[in-house]
């Protein structure tokens, strides 16, 4: 699996980790209250930011899979 | 000129004195023959990893951005943060489809993407439309570059009218162009390192100093009208703030690679690699700019606009004045200095790489394939050079001469033309499947369609769509690309019978797309 997959890398299964952020970010009714807060600040303003970090680490997760698989 | 901040004015003339000559000593910086224009337009594709964070940190994350969606946020509120989600999805696309645009371009030397879709469809009047509409996009996105400058320079003190007041942004623009000419790509990538530095220091400070001033972020934020701080929740029958969030927020991200100044950095990259580590990494500054978004809440709670010695400001930039109002409010004279030397500088480094796309676009796509055909590669890129200047000087005329909301409006209009190059180009990076003709027609019909509808509204972002009763308002861009694609697809089979049985023309081959 892991060498066969080398020779066609147009597509990888790993991409569809992506979907969650999308289907996280772009529905606002999950994020858009003022409850909980951190540190006075807004979960509307805390939690995308924090999403911010979330997506890095999954596009972090996405590289180091399809880039090392078979070299 | 009695109210001049000398302190300030300063530190951000010496900083504004640095980087123009490293503008200039970074046409040494991995030296190249700058008479070729891949040498000159893309730094001769060696930037790795960091340099390209740098550069395409300072590329897309402009001096605009910076002033405008704190902006938004102090005048309209929660919706200005749809800068973060917009951040957050972009760098899927990065990752997924220019990775591959990067491969293919290196291995038959494009320089533009006018050039990839004329190799991939090997149709020189769709690639015609593609770089038309990425000039186009373009200029007046440089002319809110030299807005972000002026903004600054006229909160350091130097305002009224006349050729004084004008003369610190014509000093800024002269030595753009200077360094832009002498050294290509490089300049704005050496630049942008120090850009960075200086903007870094600022937003954190901000984010650290002001709500200690201010009594916590808990407080900060009860002086923010609760209408403002939230998405208002739709009523019946509409998906109302919601789907224009979030159509916002998805809209721009499909537009923004799309850009030639995208284009631009991501191809001076030295490998395919190099993209995708930069979608992991890039989004440092998507939090940079969410924690910038918040300045504008800051500023409604320092109450800033109510303040006499910041009224003439806020008079003449309007709500584009609350972040130097509030920096200039909470911080000492020295370290605004610093701050606004950031933003200008920051408008500078993409300004150049707009200017530099443009001319590669002109360059390539429209004078070698139209009217001198066989340039040398001196006179290729010595064109490039004359043509990042006539760019330079239109937007400089535009932001001397036509009202600032015109400006803002081609912006706005830029972003729903450039959303229609979206098939051709990141789909073309996956699929010769389209017909190049349907791509063409569906281009027309997004640009028209979209043109007409923002016109219909009067120029602002979102548009309130109905379909049967039911509400979707939302992002203009978005609904056109949703039409262009609709377009396209149904007319590739159509034009496909008319062609008879024809190959397909594609200098490309399915491996040149893998690194």
């Amino acid at each position: 699996m892991k060498d066969v997959s080398r020779k066609h890398r147009g597509w990888s299964w790993w991409y569809l980790l992506f979907i969650i952020q999308f289907a996280v970010i772009l529905w606002p009714p999950f994020y858009n209250k003022v409850e909980p807060t951190l540190i006075g600040i807004p979960f509307f303003y805390w939690f995308q930011l924090l999403w911010v970090l979330v997506s890095a680490a999954i596009t972090a997760v996405v590289y180091f899979a399809t880039e090392s698989t078979g070299r | 000129m009695k109210d001049v901040n000398w302190i300030a004015l300063s530190i951000f003339v010496v900083l504004f004195g640095f980087i123009s000559w490293l503008g200039f000593a970074a046409a040494r910086w991995r030296r190249g023959d700058l008479d070729l224009l891949h040498e000159w337009g893309l730094g001769g594709r060696r930037f790795g990893t960091v340099v390209t964070w740098f550069l395409l940190g300072g590329d897309l994350y402009t001096a605009y951005t910076f002033v405008a969606i704190p902006a938004l946020a102090f005048g309209a509120g929660a919706v200005a943060f749809f800068a973060v989600p917009y951040t957050i999805v972009v760098y899927p696309v990065l990752f997924l489809v220019f990775a591959r645009l990067w491969n293919v371009c290196r291995k038959h030397g494009y320089i533009t993407a006018g050039d990839f879709v004329r190799g991939r469809f090997g149709n020189r009047w769709l690639a015609l439309a593609i770089t038309i509409t990425g000039i186009v996009a373009t200029m007046p996105y440089i002319a809110l570059q030299l807005l972000g400058i002026q903004v600054v320079v006229g909160a350091l003190g130097i305002s009224g009218g006349g050729l004084l007041a004008d003369l610190p942004l014509l000093i800024a623009f002269v030595v753009l162009a200077a360094f832009t000419y002498s050294s290509g790509l490089r300049a704005p990538a050496s630049i942008a390192i120090v850009k960075d530095v200086l903007i870094y220091i600022t937003a954190f400070a901000a984010v650290i100093v002001i709500p200690i001033q201010l009594g916590g972020f808990g407080k900060l934020f009860s002086a923010v009208p609760a209408t403002k701080l939230l998405l208002a929740v739709p009523g019946p029958n509409t998906t109302g703030a919601y789907s224009t969030y979030a159509t916002l927020a998805l809209g721009s991200a499909l537009a923004l690679f799309l850009y030639p100044h995208s284009f631009t950095a991501i191809l001076s990259a030295n490998s395919g690699h190099a993209i995708r580590r930069n979608a992991a990494i890039l989004p440092a500054y998507s939090l940079m700019l969410g924690l910038l978004a918040l300045l504008g809440f800051f500023a409604v709670a320092a109450g800033v606009a109510h303040l006499p010695e910041y009224a003439a400001g806020f008079k003449q930039f309007g709500n584009n004045f609350a972040v130097p109002a509030l920096l200039l409010h909470s911080f000492p004279s020295w370290f605004v200095g610093i701050a606004f030397a950031g933003i200008a500088i920051g408008a500078l480094v993409p300004a150049a790489i707009m200017s530099i796309a443009a001319a590669n676009l002109y360059t390539r796509n429209i004078h070698r394939e139209f009217i001198n055909k066989n340039p040398t590669d001196k006179q290729e890129a010595q064109m490039a050079k004359w043509m990042s200047l006539i760019v330079k000087v239109g937007a400089l005329v535009f932001i001397l001469f036509v009202p600032t909301e015109y400006a803002i409006q081609l912006q706005l209009l830029g972003g729903i033309w450039i959303i229609q190059t979206l098939p051709a180009v990141m789909l073309g990076a996956y699929t010769r499947w389209f017909n190049s003709w349907a791509l063409l027609v569906g281009w027309a019909a997004g640009t028209m369609v979209g043109t007409a509808m923002a016109v219909a509204v009067h120029l602002v972002a979102a548009y309130p769509l109905k379909i049967g009763g039911y509400g979707f308002p939302g992002y203009t861009a978005f609904f056109t690309l949703i039409l262009n694609l609709g377009v396209s697809v149904i007319l590739t089979p159509v034009f496909n019978a008319m062609g008879g049985r024809r190959a397909p023309s594609d200098a490309t081959a399915a491996a040149d797309y893998l690194g």
